[in-house]
C-alpha cells in the first residue's frame, strides 16, 4: 500500500474518534457506558482525543452490579476526578429493591444478567438516545455481526435479521422516539490492538489486570476470585494463587487466569502467545452456543 | 504493518464462509476455546468433519439454515499484514448486507462453484464490486474437489469470467482454483491441483500491492463537530473537529468552506496535545482557521485550488436496498459525509438488467435493483465524482418514514 498509509493503530484510533464525533453531531442525549474495563477506559482516552479542550458532549454511565472489584470502583472514581466529567451510576441493587429483578440463587448465582434491566431503566430515565460502548467484533461471534451504529427498539432489543445497511463511513443515526442506538467505536479493534494502544498511550489501568496474589477457588474449571458475593460452600477450596484478569466484569462471572505478567509488555507477550480467547474466561458465554446473541436481543450490551 | 480489508462474495452456497473458516483454521488463527466450541457444535459436514462455516455464521438463524444472513467481521494477522475480513451473504434477499461489507473493502474475493460456473448472483456481486470501486478482485473457483480438480472446468470458468469482467468493468483480477472444504490453495499450495503454479490465496493476500488513492485525491475535510469550550481561559477557542477524508492539509494552506464559499487559511492543526504540521487522509484532527467564519457540522473544508462540484442536481448510480419500491413522488433524506438534507429522486434514467447487463427503461425501482437516477437535493452538496474520490462521492438515502437506509448512491455527475 502507499507510503501515506497510516500505521494500523493510528488508523483504528482515527476511526474511533470519527465515530465518537458522529455521535456528538447526530444525537441529542448520548451517553458513554463505562464498565471500568480496559475497553471502556480506552474509549475515555479516545473521547479526550475527540473533544478536548472541550468537555465531553455526554456523561459516563456505570451500571453497578454491587459486586464489582474494589479496584474497579477506586479506579473509576479517581478517573472521574482526573477528567472532570459527569458520572451517572445505575445500581442493580435499586432494581432488586424495586422488585424489577430477582436475585439469582444457588452456587452460580450472578447479577450479570440482572444488569440489563438496570441499564434499560437508566436509559429510559435519562432518555438517552445513543449509548456508546466498548464492545469489539472479535470478542464473540454474535458481536462479529453487529453494526457500528446498532439500532435498538423501544424495548432495547437488537434484531439481528433486520439491521440497517451501513455504507462506507456514513452512519445513519435517525431513530424514532423511544428507540436508541448502541454505538461501538472500537468494533474493529482486536484484544491485542487495545493492549498495544494502551501501551502506546501509556494509559493507566486498574491493578487487577496485572499479576497479583489473590485468594481463588476453582469453579467449573475456572479460577474465581473468592469474595463475599460468590456463594461458596465446603466443597470450595480457597487457594492463594498468582493471577490476573483478562476482562473485568462482575466478580461473580469474571474468571482469573494464572499469570506472572506484571508489566504491560508481559501481557502483550502473553496474549500474543495465548491459545484461549478473552471471553473464554467469561462464565456468561458458556451457557450455550447462542448465549451472547440471546442476551443482546434482550438489550444487553 | 498495514491493514488489508477484504470481502468474500458470490452466490449462495459457493463456499464463502467455509473459505474464511479454512483461511483462519489453516493459518492457525483460531484459539483453543473457539476450536473446542467448533468441535462441540452439532453442525457437521456429511463426512463428519467440522463445518468451518460456523466460525463466521454467528447467528442462530444462520446456523439453523446453513446460510449467511448478515456480514460477519473477522480479524487475523500474519507476519506480513493485518486483515479485516467481511464474510458477506450470497443470498439475493440479503444483497444489502453484501453491499454493507463491500463498501469498505479494498479487495473482493469472488467465489464461483466449479460445478455451476458464472450465475446471476456472480454477475450481480461482480457488478456491485465494480460500482463500489473495489480495486482488486480474486476469483476463487471453488469446490474443485467435486470436479476432479479438472483444469478444463477451471479454464472454462476463467474464460467466462473474463468476458463478464469486461462487461462490468473490472480490471485487476487474479484467478485461483481452490477447495475451501479440503484446503487446496487456501493457505497451502495444493497437491491435487498440480497444473496450477500460482500463489495460494493467503500468499496472494499477503503480498498484493494496492494503490490507496485517498491521499492523492484533493484535500477534503468534512466538519463533524465544532469545539468551543467557552470557558474563561479558552474564551476564543474555536476548533473544527473532523477527519480528513482525502488528500492532505498543511498549516497555512488556503481553504474554502463549502457550500458557503468563504475563504480562509489554516492556522493550526491539533490532535490532543500534538500539533502536527500536516493532516493526511484518514486522520482525525481539529483544525483552526485564521479567520472567524460561520462553520458548522455538515460544512466541508477543501483546498481552495481544487474544489469539488457544488450542486443540487446530481446524477448517481443507485443500489436500492428496501422492500418498499422507490417512490419518485416522495421526499427522502440524503446523507453525504456529515451533511443530511432532504431530496427527491427526480427521475429514473435507467435500470440495469443483471443477466444481460443492458439498460432497461421502466418506472419501478425495486429491492436489489441497480441503475442510474437524477436526484434533486434541498440544499447543495459539495461532492466529488465517486470514480475520482470514493470518500467524498458516496451517499445514502434514508426513508423519512422508517428512518431506514434504503439506497446507496455513487455520485457520478452534475445533473442537468
Ligand atoms: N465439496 C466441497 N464442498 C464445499 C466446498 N466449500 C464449501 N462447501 C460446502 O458448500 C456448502 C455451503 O458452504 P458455505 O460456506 O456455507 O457457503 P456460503 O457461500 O458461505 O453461503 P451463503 O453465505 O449462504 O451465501 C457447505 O455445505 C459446505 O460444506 C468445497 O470446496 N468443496
Ligand atoms: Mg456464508
Amino acid at each position: 500500500m502507499s507510503k501515506h498509509q497510516l500505521d494500523y493503530l493510528d488508523e483504528l484510533e482515527a476511526e474511533a474518534i470519527y465515530i465518537l464525533r458522529e455521535v456528538a453531531g447526530q444525537f441529542e442525549k448520548p451517553a458513554l457506558l463505562f464498565s471500568g474495563g480496559k475497553d471502556s477506559i480506552t474509549l475515555v482516552r479516545l473521547a479526550e482525543k475527540a473533544f478536548r479542550p472541550g468537555k465531553f458532549p455526554f456523561p459516563l454511565v456505570h451500571i453497578d452490579t454491587g459486586h464489582n472489584f474494589i479496584e474497579t470502583i477506586e479506579y473509576r472514581d479517581a478517573m472521574i476526578k482526573r477528567i472532570g466529567e459527569k458520572l451517572i451510576i445505575g445500581h442493580v441493587q435499586d432494581s432488586i429493591n424495586e422488585g424489577k429483578v430477582v436475585e439469582q440463587k444457588g452456587k452460580n448465582a450472578s447479577r450479570n444478567a440482572l444488569q440489563t434491566v438496570t441499564l434499560l431503566d437508566t436509559i429510559a430515565k435519562y432518555q438517552f438516545d445513543a449509548c456508546i460502548g466498548g464492545a469489539r467484533r472479535d470478542e464473540e461471534k454474535a458481536r462479529a455481526k453487529e453494526r457500528i451504529f446498532s439500532v435498538r427498539d423501544e424495548f432495547g432489543q437488537w434484531d439481528p435479521k433486520r439491521q440497517r445497511p451501513e455504507l462506507w463511513n456514513i452512519f445513519n443515526g435517525k431513530i424514532h422516539k423511544g428507540e436508541n442506538v448502541r454505538v461501538f467505536p472500537i468494533s474493529n479493534w482486536t484484544e491485542l490492538d487495545v493492549w498495544n494502544y494502551i501501551r502506546r498511550e501509556k494509559i493507566e489501568l486498574p491493578s487487577i489486570y496485572f499479576a497479583h496474589k489473590r485468594e481463588v477457588i476453582t469453579r467449573n474449571g475456572q479460577l474465581m476470585g473468592a469474595s463475599p458475593f460468590l456463594n461458596m460452600d465446603d466443597d470450595d477450596i480457597i487457594e492463594n494463587r498468582t493471577v490476573r484478569f483478562r476482562t473485568i466484569g462482575d466478580m461473580t462471572c469474571t474468571a482469573a487466569v494464572e499469570s506472572y505478567a506484571y508489566h504491560i509488555d508481559d501481557i502483550i507477550d502473553e496474549i500474543s502467545a495465548s491459545k484461549i480467547s478473552e471471553r473464554g474466561a467469561r462464565m456468561d458465554d458458556k451457557v450455550s452456543e447462542a448465549a451472547m446473541e440471546d442476551r443482546k436481543k434482550g438489550g444487553y450490551f | 504493518m498495514d491493514i488489508l480489508k477484504f470481502i468474500t462474495a458470490g452466490s449462495v452456497d459457493d463456499g464463502k464462509s467455509t473459505l474464511i473458516g479454512r483461511l483462519l483454521y489453516d493459518s492457525e488463527s483460531i484459539l483453543a476455546d473457539q476450536l473446542e466450541a467448533l468441535h462441540r457444535s452439532n453442525r457437521k459436514n456429511d463426512d463428519g468433519s467440522i463445518d468451518l462455516a460456523i466460525l463466521t455464521d454467528g447467528l442462530k438463524a444462520e446456523r439453523e439454515q446453513g446460510i449467511t444472513i448478515d456480514v460477519a467481521y473477522k480479524y487475523f494477522q500474519t507476519d506480513k499484514r493485518k486483515f479485516i475480513i467481511a464474510d458477506t451473504p450470497g443470498h439475493i434477499q440479503y444483497t444489502r448486507n453484501m453491499v454493507t461489507g463491500a463498501s469498505n473493502a479494498n479487495l473482493a474475493i469472488i467465489l464461483i462453484d466449479a460445478r455451476k460456473g458464472v450465475i446471476e448472483q456472480t454477475i450481480r456481486h461482480s457488478f456491485l464490486v465494480s460500482l463500489l470501486g473495489i480495486q482488486q478482485v480474486v476469483v476463487c473457483i471453488n469446490k474443485m474437489d467435486m470436479v476432479d480438480y479438472s483444469e478444463a472446468v477451471y479454464e472454462n470458468i476463467v474464460n467466462d469470467y473474463k468476458a463478464l469482467s469486461y462487461k462490468v468493468g473490472l480490471k485487476n483480477i487474479k484467478y485461483i482454483p481452490v477447495s475451501a472444504l479440503k484446503g487446496d490453495n487456501i493457505v497451502y499450495p495444493s497437491l491435487n491441483i498440480d497444473w496450477y503454479k500460482g500463489d495460494s490465496l493467503l500468499h496472494f493476500l499477503e503480498t498484493v500491492e494496492l494503490e490507496v488513492d485517498d491521499s492523492k485525491a484533493h484535500a477534503r475535510f468534512p466538519v463533524q463537530w465544532v469545539i468551543r469550550p467557552q470557558t474563561d481561559d479558552l474564551h476564543d477557542y474555536r476548533g473544527y473537529a473532523g477527519r480528513v477524508s482525502s488528500g492532505s492539509f498543511k498549516v497555512n494552506d488556503k481553504v474554502t468552506v463549502l457550500p458557503s464559499g468563504f475563504h480562509s487559511s489554516i492556522e493550526k492543526i491539533e490532535l490532543l496535545d500534538e500539533e502536527p504540521d500536516e493532516a493526511s487522509a484518514g486522520m482525525s484532527v481539529t483544525i483552526h482557521l485564521k479567520d472567524e467564519i460561520d462553520i458548522s457540522r455538515g460544512d466541508i473544508l477543501v483546498n481552495t485550488q481544487y474544489q469539488p462540484e457544488v450542486s443540487q442536481l446530481i446524477e448517481a448510480d443507485l443500489c436500492w436496498m428496501d422492500t418498499r419500491t422507490l417512490d419518485t413522488s416522495l421526499t427522502y433524506f440524503i446523507q453525504h459525509n456529515s451533511k443530511v438534507t432532504r431530496c427527491r429522486i427526480q427521475e429514473i434514467l435507467y435500470k440495469v438488467n443483471i443477466n444481460t447487463l443492458e439498460k432497461e427503461y421502466n418506472e419501478d425501482f425495486k429491492l436489489n435493483d441497480i441503475g442510474r437516477v437524477l436526484i434533486k437535493t434541498a440544499e447543495p452538496l459539495a461532492f466529488d465524482l465517486y470514480q475520482n474520490n470514493k470518500a467524498n462521492g458516496g451517499a445514502i438515502i434514508i426513508d423519512s418514514r422508517t428512518n431506514v437506509t434504503v439506497g446507496a448512491l455513487m455520485l457520478r455527475a452534475i445533473g442537468e
